[in-house]
Order: structure tokens, then sequence, then C-alpha cells
């Protein structure tokens, strides 16, 4: 796969990657990670704190030189036009990069001053950003003094003062409260209306779910599964039945009928009342419920629904990502 | 402008803006080296503005160690205060323009830790332009801390036997100087994990060379070991050139070796910045 001709700056493809390694001492944060990102579209790298999303990230956008492998951003050879995709691309890291101690007009008046416009346009480009993120109120106010939503969207703000073709957000929502999220979220969707792709990391399944076209699941440095969160959850199972018991001590017997009659494997969750199991064939789950009913095991509440990303996480790397959350020795 | 107090209005307002503000913009031409160092002075410049307390270090701090030095050693080393403060003077000031150099690697190393130093290396910017800038500040915060100690100085009875082009080529060879130290303590700045050790590491260094040096003894009283460090220290050197400008005395040679100590310093150092700099991780 090569993409020397400069035709192919024009084609649909934002990110080529093919087999990215970067190692930390003797741990391989990233370890063979290939990916094929289209343009136009929001990309979702999803998976646990230490996973390698990170480490990905600040290879993609040219800022940590991958040990093997390569990539094409744009249609540019990573480790040789890197100031092309500079130009091009944008990066809003985990931490905020703006500069605490001036105020929002000030940073993004240096972002624009920094990025080749003249000390007018600079300004009316500040207010711009300024008006639209909803920052207007806070333009003369120090950045230190702003609250984690606001920060984040200078941060954004920061990296579109001149739209780029392709804008890395680091986990834009960690941290945000649910207002502060929406927000952020309708931003994102903005951007790629305005024809921007979008690469964003999140730890949350709700957030891939909610934004990304396409979602790569990342564990241990290594994509685990990628496709349409569609496609993800069809890859766990076509649908799940959760059935709510009312009394616990029925689960034995509500356990063994279900497994009779859908001939699958039933998991028993931490509450004691409640059931699931994969259903490939929905009308089985009607005739799953007749038969507690005539067991006389009586259900407080059933739902037959479409996995959860937390169920596709949870089949993909045997162990639900909270747990994952806790365990922090995978990364420096 | 106000909006209206009622949440769906004002939500499509800001839609609208959103829309109009990631609209394409053509692409403006990338900004000239010159352009962006100015550019990163204007953001120093800025942070003293919200800071003032920074500027303690160019006013306070050389008041306070050359009243403290004259005061504590003039008595014992040359008798009488007076006399001391005509020796004292041209090495207090390089000694604390020199200290005051360590700030820029401290703001370096806390650009990095807090994530901005990531944003101005995806910008299109020449790289050394953000410590280009910010040095072009610092000079101008060690000009003031020469101002300070001088003009004190005369108040307390310094009177060298130069003429104002020897001070003002004192204070210029001290700029230099100063200019060329800088790019160690951003070296170090990009080396070193947090600001703390950062501080440490410097102090250990800063300590012994301004210390064991020409500035508080004349260096012929000090055993031979000890002298032959104090004659080859950077810093020795410089306040040669700096006392002999001011007292008229100066020789080209000592200007000489102040200026090619500083210049081979600042060849090392400013490469090896920019080299960690460009490859940070």
């Amino acid at each position: 796969m090569t993409y020397k001709s400069r035709a192919t700056h024009e084609g649909d493809v934002a990110i080529e990657a093919t087999q990215l390694v970067k190692a930390f001492g003797i741990t391989r944060a990233v370890d063979g990670v290939n990916l094929s990102i289209p343009k136009g579209s929001v990309y979702g790298f999803l998976g646990p704190n230490g996973a390698g999303k990170t480490t990905t990230i600040r290879m993609l956008s040219t800022l940590l030189a991958p040990d093997e492998g390569n990539a094409t951003i744009l249609g540019y050879d990573l480790k040789k036009e890197a100031a092309e995709i500079r130009a091009r691309v944008s990066l809003t890291g985990q931490f905020a990069s703006v500069d605490e101690n001036l105020t929002g007009l000030e940073n993004l008046i240096m972002v624009a001053r920094l990025s080749g416009y003249a000390r007018k346009q600079a300004k009316d480009r500040a207010y711009e950003l300024l008006s639209a993120f909803d920052l207007e109120e806070a333009a003369r106010r120090q950045v230190k003094k702003y609250s984690g939503g606001m920060r984040r969207r200078l941060d954004i703000a920061a990296s579109i003062v001149v739209l780029p073709e392709l804008l890395f957000l680091d986990e834009p929502t960690t941290g945000l409260d649910p207002r502060s999220r929406n927000h952020v979220w309708e931003i994102v969707r903005a951007l790629v209306t305005a024809g921007t792709t979008v690469l964003l990391t999140t730890q949350y399944l709700d957030e891939a779910d909610q934004l990304a076209d396409r979602i790569a699941v990342i564990d241990k440095g290594k994509v685990i599964a990628e496709g349409t969160s569609a496609e993800l959850k069809a890859s766990v199972g076509s649908g799940t039945l959760h059935v709510r018991l009312q009394d616990p001590d029925t689960r034995p017997e509500a356990e063994q009928i279900l497994t009779n009659t859908l001939g699958t494997a039933v998991q028993l969750s931490s509450d004691p009342t409640a059931l699931s199991a994969h259903v490939s064939v929905t009308s089985r789950a009607s005739k799953a419920l007749d038969e507690l009913a005539k067991a006389n095991i009586s259900i407080t509440d059933f739902s037959l629904g479409q996995p959860s990303l937390d169920e596709v996480f949870l089949t993909l790397t045997g162990q639900p990502p909270e747990e994952e959350h806790t365990s922090e020795e995978n990364i420096s | 402008m106000k909006h209206s107090q009622t949440e769906p209005h004002y939500q499509a307002a800001t839609n609208d803006k959103l829309d109009e503000a990631l609209a394409s913009h053509p692409r403006p031409a990338r900004p000239n080296a010159l352009s962006a160092s100015l550019t990163f002075a204007w953001r120093a410049l800025l942070k003293i503005k919200h800071i003032p307390e920074q500027l303690f270090d160019v006013t306070v701090f050389p008041v306070i160690f050359l009243l403290m030095f004259t005061y504590l050693f003039g008595g014992a080393i040359a008798g009488s205060t007076g006399d001391y403060l005509h020796f004292l003077l041209p090495g207090i000031l390089v000694m604390t323009v020199t200290m005051i150099t360590m700030y820029t690697g401290i703001d370096l190393n806390n650009d990095i830790t807090k994530g901005v130093f990531d944003r101005f290396r995806t910008l299109p910017i020449w790289l050394p332009a953000a410590l280009v800038g910010a040095l072009l500040v610092d000079v101008v915060r060690y000009s003031i801390a020469s101002t300070i100690i001088i003009g004190l100085g005369f108040l307390l009875g310094f009177r060298p036997d130069g003429d104002v082009g020897g001070m003002l080529g004192a204070v210029a060879v001290l700029l230099f100087f100063s200019f060329s130290l800088s790019w160690v303590w951003t070296t170090l700045g990009l080396i070193m994990r947090s600001e703390k050790s950062l501080m440490m590491v410097s102090m250990m260094i800063m300590f012994p060379f301004t210390f064991v040096s020409n500035v508080f003894v004349d260096p012929a009283t000090l055993p031979s070991w000890l002298e032959s460090f104090v004659d080859v220290n950077p810093i020795s050197l410089v306040v040669e050139a700096v006392r002999g400008l001011m007292h008229g005395t100066a020789t080209s040679e000592q200007i000489g070796w102040a200026l090619l100590s500083s210049f081979i310093i600042m060849v090392i150092f400013a490469p090896l910045t920019m080299y960690l700099y460009r490859n940070k991780k």
C-alpha cells in the first residue's frame, strides 16, 4: 500500500496506519495497530486507561515518532512529511493545552497570530470563536479561573482557529458534567458537518455509541475489534434478554429454564434477582418468558435489546472495562 | 449583545454562531520567524501583566543581595563597606542576573508539564520562536535588575572609575552572557521531569559557580587548587570583564574571554535545547 501520488491527497482516507508500535521501556504501549479511517467521519478509540489510545494519537499527530510501522495522514507520509501534516491537523490533548495565566481572549489571539493571522484578523477570529463557544463573558478572565467545561471549550476553540482537516480529541469529555459534555458533543457534530474528520478517544461507551461512526476497541496496545457500533454489538449476538425476578430464591430454577429454552449460557449478574442471556432468534425469547410463567416464577420486569457496548467489551476482553480503570499498572 | 433568557432561543443562537465560526476561512500563510518570536514575547509580557509579583526576582531580590553582602562582608573583607562596594558591586550585579536566568528554564518546564508545549509543537511555526520570544523578554527583565542594582549602588556611594560608556559596555557583556546561560536552563528544563527537581539541579550548579568565583574575594587569597577553578569559571571571566569595564581598566583580553565563554556556552546549549525540544516525548 503506497500513497506516493499527490492525487491521493484528495482521496477518501484520512488515516491509514500499518503496524504502529511504540514501546516505553519494556511496555509495548502500542503493539501493532492498523487503522483505516475514512474522511468526514467521527472515529472513536474506545478503551480503558492505559490501553494505548493517547500514545496512538500522539504518534498520528506527529508528536511522537513510532518505533515501528508507519502511517499516511491525509495522504502525507507521517515520517517524511510531518510539516505538511502539522499544517492540516490539530490536537486537543487530555490536559488542556492553553496558557492558564492568560485570558481566554489572549490565548486565542496568540494561537491565531501563531497560525499566521494578521493582528486585526487574529482578534476578530478570537472574538468569533469565543462567541460561538459561549465564552464571550469569560473572554477577559484568566483561564485558571475557568470551569472544566469552559477550559475544554477554549481548548477546542484553540485547536480550530484554523479549521483543521483532521482533529484529534483526546478524551474530550473526561471529567465534565453532563451539560458541558453535551456542549462538547454539539461542537464535535458541528465540526463534522463543516467537513472536519474527528478522531476521538474515550473511555465512555455511550460517548462512542453516540458520536462515532466507527469504533476501534483498543486494549493493551492492540485493536481488538473494529466496526460501526451496530456491527460491534452484532458480533456479540443479536440481542440479549434481561429478566428480573421477584424472588431471588427462584433464580437457579429460572436459570435452568432459560438455558433449556434458549440453548445458550445464562449470565447471572451481581443483583441476586437478575439474569440475562443472548438470544439468536427473538421468538425464542417470548417462549422462554412463557416457560417461566408456566413454572410459576414471577418476574418484575424483562427487556430484550441489542447488547450494550459494555457487553461487547466484556465479550472481547473477558473483563468489564470498569475493572480496568482501577488498575493503572499498564502505562506510566 | 444580550441573549434572551429562555434556554431554547439561547441554544439556537449559539448553533448559528457555531456554524458561522466553522465555515471555511482561507488558510493564512505561515507566520515568519520574527512575527512568531514577537508573539511569544507578547505572551511573556502578558504574563508579567497578569502576575506582576513575578517581577520580584528582578526588583526585590537584587536589592536584598546587594545590601546583604555589602554590609555583611564589607567590614570583614575590605575594612569598610565603601571600599568593598567598589569591588563588590560589579560582582553582585553578575551574580544576581545570572541567578535570575534560572527562571527561564522553570517557565519552559511549566509549559511542558501543563500541556501548552504540545499546542506550540503542532503549530506551523519556526520552532525556536517560543524560546527566542521568551528570552527576548528575559533580556528586558535582566536590564531592569541591572538598572536597580547600579542605581542602588550609586545611592550607597558606589563611584566607578570608568565612564558611562564603560558602564553600558559592562551591562551589554552581562546581558550577552545571561542570554547564553539561559540556554543551559532551557536544556535542563526539557530534561527534568518536575519543577522541583529542576530547581534543585539548577541551584546545585548555580551556587558553586557563583560563590566559588571572584565575586566576593580576590582569588589570589584562595588555595591554589581552588584558585585554578575560579580562574576558568565563566562567571569569574564575566565578572573580570564587567568590573574592568566599570572601572575603566578592562583589557581587550578580559572582554574577549568573557564573550568567548558566553559564546561557547550558547553554541553548546542552544542546539542541544533545540534538539531536545524537537524530540521531546
